[in-house]
This record gives structure tokens, C-alpha cells and sequence, in this order.
């Protein structure tokens, strides 16, 4: 721990597009990735997440900046000579070999002697849980097995970094969430440097020790999943991660990190360490979960005003409601069923009139 | 099983598949029978078929003579094979990866002399490799038509067996590259990625992946190539000259020229059962290559 497996150092990407425009997939990004973590680039599709980790598995040279695997410069180093290994995708198993031919592949590229191979491949499939499969076809196999095989053919070489491109896209959701925890599991047992791409925050928060939220081309936010959850650095991330309400504003002043927000004439208090100069126009972001509704206001209290309920969503956990505070101002709200009865009235159902209460530290001021 | 032959054969199917069995029966079947039935006869005096059964004809292709065309045909149309798979795969690799709108617009220059007639195809070939013709005429003017350069004319000036297979080369070129393009083309890009990611060079990822996953496109290939090319007969007159005879020569003499059906109709059963083993040897030692396909 400690030291970077992975860095790239204001790595940029450019490609042309079948039409001849260029397309600047990754921008300027510098990030260390530290060794033995569990890491995710995670962002919509087309942020440059994917190209990302080719540039670390070599199938792409960077347009410049340099990407340096375990403290070595790599270059213009092709794919074969790197000490990373991919599970990607599509799985990209060889159709025309038994899983033991493909996840030996790796070790006979490197002439390992025979005994070895044979040894490390069926360490490799009980580590994946799946022995004795040694002669089946890749055709032979549901999906989750294929996806398996393909971790275990990765594995077996024992790479510094192994890279995993959406590994679990193709599975049923059922399915992935098993594989989300085997996986972390797994890598806590190798201890190998696990680089992941995902579009899916559910999945990036499970597993990841730590997290790089990337829109078009650049890293925007890199973090633990409670800091990219809890302190969103910009409004892109909030939105991106999980449902957030966002109320647009101008900051009037900030004391003891307590700021104040002016919100279509009502008066936030947002916590913070570096407010903006009073006067900036700012976006506060409150998670719909950290909102409390009470029938009294609750007296000595920041951030707590009249609501009218518009719209309740009894789902079973959880009851959503969705509150109108003024003309121009609306918020999501979310809280648990701590109540068991039948009754619907006892679930706001009846009231119209509401008061919406939140912590200063549940508000983040956002600047654009 | 009788039953369910009757269940899958409905009125419908019959009657779809009728056209077909027409044209198989009356164009195939039948002529095929003729021919067996023929080659156990003998030529009477003035060209007719006499139906008796004797082995003759057949013990007659055993001669010298003939065994040698027989074997020459064989040896042309393998080497015809194995030159069109040889220029073919690289040509067929490098369309399969090539950028989409290059990828129809080569596969189009592939296809563009099947636009010409055949035989203006092979009069084409005749003068270029005339004595006097046009590649003697740019080697000449290019200063090669000397030691090497020129020995190496001979072996394809018209009228030779290199000329004949040069043409046949040439006529058989696509029908090798489109099964072998239709392979490479499916061949997921990401194997190859695969492939080097697990530490394989570029060319040991060809051999263990990209040469294992198109040898249905070979096999395919080799077959559309090989069969025809046993039984072609317009290349070898009009190139080959009186010099090479195949077995297709051989066979068309003796319907049109010397009107000795019954060793004509022994010869062509001969190719057939030739062609077919050869075919079988291949396919067995290779398959048909289907369970490699995903």
C-alpha cells in the first residue's frame, strides 16, 4: 500500500472520428492509482473511462503525457510487454479453446513449464469457483461462468494491475450483485491491483476503495465512495451519484464554515470549507434521505421551512415524497418506514401542510 | 420413423421443395446415370455408344499416357489451390481489417473482373504472356530479359503448364477470397487484443488465434477452388496449348472429337471420384471446420 501502481501523468487522448472530426477522449488527466486499491472510473458512456484503461493496458498510445505502470515509464510499450492483464468486456474468450487452453494461454506465452501451467490453472479455477471445467468450450458456459473464466485467464498470471472493463455489464442484475461482492472479495484475497470501469455508481461505491467520477475526457472528482457520495465537489458528480436536490442561489456570507444561501428568498445554511465571496452565484445540494418532514416547525433550527406535499410515493422501504417549498423551488425527500402500521394516513398521507428540516452538513454548496 | 418422415414431409414442404427435386432428377440424377451406364459400354465404328459392360475404358486410363494427364490434372489444380490460398490470405486480412467503406469498395475491385466475359478474361492472358507479347515487352524494356528474368519467362510463356496455372490462378482468385474474407471478417478484434494483453506478439497471436478461427474460410475456400479447377478445360487448351492436357481436355475430346463417349464417360467418372476423394482426404484431415464456429 502506499506507493502508485498505476500513474498517468497529464495523459491526453485524441481521435478522429469516422467523420474526421477530432475527438478529444481523454483530457489532461493525471491520477496515481495506488497499489493494492481497488479502483473505479466510473461515468456515462463516451467520458473517456474505457479509453482510459486501454491506455493503461496499451492498446492506445497516449497523444501525450505518459502513463507509468509500477514506476516504469512505459511509453511506447506494447500490450504484451506490460505487466497488467485485461478482463474485458465481450469476455473475449478463444472459442476454439477449452478453458484450460485459454487460461493457460497467458503462462505459455511466457513459457512457463508444463507442471506449472497445469498447477496455476486449476488454482486459478478453484480460485474462480469453478473446477473441474477444465474441457468445456467457452460456448459451453452460461455467461457468469464465462465472465469467471475470463477473470481466472487474467489472473493466473499474476499481473501488477489487472484492468476490468465493465466485467459484469452483460450479467443479470441478480447475478452482478453476487459477482460485485466475489470480486471484492477476491481482490482483497490477491491483493492485486484491481483498475475497474463501470458506468454503474451502485456498483463503483460496493467495491471500490477508491473512485475517479469522469465526464468528457477528464477525472472530475477522485475519492472514497463516502467522499464522492457525501462532499460532491461540483454539480456533475451530485447529479451522477445518487439523487440529489439541487436549489440555485447566491451566497450572502459564510461564518465558522457555516454559509448562507439565499434560495428563492428562503435562507440555507450549508457547511463548508472554502466558500466562494458573498454575492457568487452558488447551487446547494441536499440528498433527498438527509430530509426530515415534521408537522410542527421545529423551533432554534437553520434550514427548516413550510412545505406543501404534492406527491407521495408509498414503495415499501421507503416513502418518496415530493414537496413544493415556493413558486420556483421543489424537493425530492426520502424517508425510511420506521412505522409498521397499515394505516396510509400515518405516512404523511392525510397532511398537505409540512415543515422540511436538514443539517447544515447535509448541504453542499456547489460552484460552477 | 416412418411415421416421422411422413410427419416432417407435409403437402406443403413437397410441394416447395418440388422445383428443386425436378431440376436434381432431371439434370443431375439423371445425366449421372447416363454417364455411369455409358462408361461400361463401347464406341461402335461410326461414334455410337454400343451398351455392353466392360471394364475397358476404365483399365484404359491406367495407360501411361492418360495416368499422367490424370495426374497432372491433379497437381495443377492443387498447386492452382495453394497459390490462391498463399496471395489470397494476406489480400483477404488485410480487407477484413481495413476501414468499412474501403472494406466494400475492395471487395468490389475483387469482384470487378467477373464482369467480363471469361473467355475475353483468358484471351487477355494470352497476350500478355505471348513470346512477343506484353510482359515480354516490359521485362524487356526494364533490362530483365536475361539470365534469371528470362528463364523465369520460359516457365510462364504461353503455352505452358506455369501459364496455365498462372491463369488459373487468376480465374479462381475470388472464389478463395470471399469465403476466407467472410471469416476474417467475423473474427472478433478483441481475441487479437485478448491475445496480446495475455502476452502474445503479434505473430504467435496469429498463429494460436487468427490462423485457427479461419480455417473454416480455408477449407471453404480450397474446396470452391480445387473441385473446379479439376475439370477445367478452356484454360488449358487456349493457354496450355497442345503441350498440357488435362483431364478436362480429355474428356471433351473424346465427346467432340474423337466420339469415344464410353472413354469419356470413363474419364469423367475417373474426375469425379478423383475430385471427391481428394476432397474427403482434405476434409477429414481438417473437418469443415463448422465446430470452430462460434
Amino acid at each position: 500500500m502506499g506507493e502508485s501502481a498505476v500513474e498517468l501523468n497529464s495523459v491526453t487522448k485524441k481521435f478522429t472520428s469516422p467523420e474526421g472530426n477530432p475527438v478529444l477522449a481523454v483530457d489532461d488527466m493525471t491520477l496515481h492509482i495506488r497499489d493494492g486499491e481497488f479502483f473505479s472510473f466510473l461515468g456515462p458512456s463516451g467520458c473517456g473511462k474505457t479509453t482510459s484503461l486501454r491506455l493503461i493496458a496499451g492498446f492506445e498510445q497516449p497523444t501525450s503525457g505518459e502513463v507509468v505502470i509500477g514506476g516504469q515509464a512505459m511509453g511506447m510499450t506494447p500490450p504484451f510487454q506490460r505487466p497488467v492483464n485485461t478482463v474485458f468486456q465481450s469476455y473475449a474468450l478463444f472459442p476454439h479453446m477449452n478453458v484450460a487452453q485459454n487460461v493457460a494461454f497467458g503462462l505459455e506465452m511466457k513459457r512457463t513449464p508444463k507442471a506449472e501451467i497445469h498447477k496455476r490453472v486449476s488454482e486459478a479455477l478453484a480460485m474462480v469457483r469453478l473446477p473441474g471445467m477444465e474441457r468445456r468450450y467457452p460456448k459451453q458456459l452460461s455467461g457468469g461462468q464465462q465472465q469467471r473464466i475470463a477473470l481466472a485467464r487474467a489472473l493466473v498470471n499474476r499481473p501488477q494491475v489487472l484492468l476490468l472493463d465493465e466485467p459484469l455489464g452483460a450479467l443479470d442484475l441478480k447475478l452482478r450483485k453476487e459477482m460485485q461482492l466475489e470480486l471484492k472479495t477476491l481482490q482483497r484475497e490477491v491483493g492485486i491491483t484491481f483498475v475497474y470501469v463501470t458506468h454503474d455508481q451502485e456498483e463503483a461505491l460496493t467495491m471500490s476503495d477508491r473512485i475517479a467520477v469522469m465526464n468528457t475526457g477528464k477525472a472530475l472528482q477522485v475519492g472514497s465512495p463516502t467522499e464522492i457520495y457525501e462532499r460532491p465537489n461540483r454539480r456533475f458528480v451530485a447529479d451522477f451519484i445518487g439523487e440529489t436536490n439541487f436549489l440555485p442561489g447566491t451566497l450572502l456570507g459564510c461564518e465558522h464554515k457555516h454559509a448562507t444561501i439565499e434560495c428563492d428568498e428562503l435562507r440555507v445554511v450549508a457547511e463548508t470549507d472554502r466558500a466562494p465571496a458573498p454575492g457568487t452565484s452558488v447551487t446547494v445540494a441536499v440528498r433527498p434521505e438527509k430530509i426530515r418532514l415534521h408537522l410542527e416547525p421545529v423551533p432554534n433550527t437553520p434550514n427548516c421551512f413550510a412545505a406543501q406535499i404534492e406527491k407521495v410515493v408509498y414503495v415499501g422501504t421507503d416513502t418518496h415524497f415530493l414537496v413544493r417549498l415556493s413558486d420556483k423551488l421543489t424537493m425530492r425527500i426520502r424517508q425510511q418506514n420506521l412505522l409498521s402500521t397499515p394505516d396510509p394516513t400515518a405516512y404523511f398521507g392525510g397532511q398537505t401542510s409540512v415543515y422540511v428540516v436538514w443539517l447544515p452538513e447535509s448541504a453542499q454548496v456547489l460552484v460552477e | 420413423m416412418l411415421k416421422a418422415i411422413r410427419e416432417r414431409l407435409s403437402l406443403q414442404g413437397l410441394i416447395l421443395i418440388s422445383p428443386t427435386m425436378f431440376w436434381l432428377i432431371v439434370f443431375l440424377l439423371v445425366p449421372l446415370v447416363l454417364i455411369v451406364v455409358i462408361s461400361f459400354g463401347a464406341r461402335g465404328i461410326y461414334g455410337n455408344v454400343e451398351y455392353t459392360f466392360n471394364l475397358d475404358n476404365y483399365a484404359r486410363l491406367f495407360d501411361k499416357g492418360y495416368a499422367s494427364i490424370l495426374w497432372d490434372s491433379i497437381w495443377i489444380a492443387l498447386m492452382t489451390t495453394v497459390f490462391c490460398l498463399l496471395a489470397g490470405y494476406p489480400l483477404s486480412y488485410y480487407i477484413a481489417r481495413t476501414h468499412p467503406v474501403r472494406r466494400s469498395l475492395l471487395m468490389f475491385l475483387v469482384l470487378v473482373p467477373f464482369w467480363t466475359n471469361f473467355l475475353i478474361r483468358i484471351y487477355a492472358w494470352m497476350i500478355i504472356l505471348r513470346g512477343e507479347g506484353v510482359l515480354n515487352a516490359v521485362m524487356t524494356a526494364l533490362g530483365l530479359m536475361q539470365g534469371p528474368g528470362q528463364w523465369l519467362f520460359e516457365q510462364i510463356q504461353l503455352y505452358t503448364p506455369g501459364a496455365v496455372l498462372i491463369s488459373m490462378v487468376y480465374e479462381f482468385f475470388p472464389f478463395m477470397i470471399l469465403p476466407l474474407y467472410t471469416s476474417l471478417e467475423k473474427l472478433d478484434p478483441a481475441l487479437l487484443e485478448a491475445a496480446a494483453d495475455l502476452g502474445a506478439r503479434p505473430w504467435r497471436a496469429f498463429l494460436r488465434v487468427t490462423l485457427p478461427l479461419s480455417v473454416p474460410g480455408i477449407i471453404a475456400g480450397s474446396i470452391l477452388v480445387f473441385i473446379p479447377a479439376m475439370g477445367m478445360f478452356v484454360v488449358p487448351d487456349l493457354i496450355g496449348g497442345a503441350k498440357t492436357v488435362l483431364v478436362g481436355n480429355l474428356i471433351r475430346n473424346q465427346f467432340l472429337t474423337a466420339r469415344d463417349w464410353p472413354f469419356g464417360a470413363a474419364a469423367s467418372m475417373v474426375l469425379m471420384l478423383l475430385t471427391l476423394g481428394v476432397t474427403l482426404i482434405y476434409t477429414r484431415t481438417f473437418g469443415f471446420g463448422e465446430e470452430l464456429v462460434p
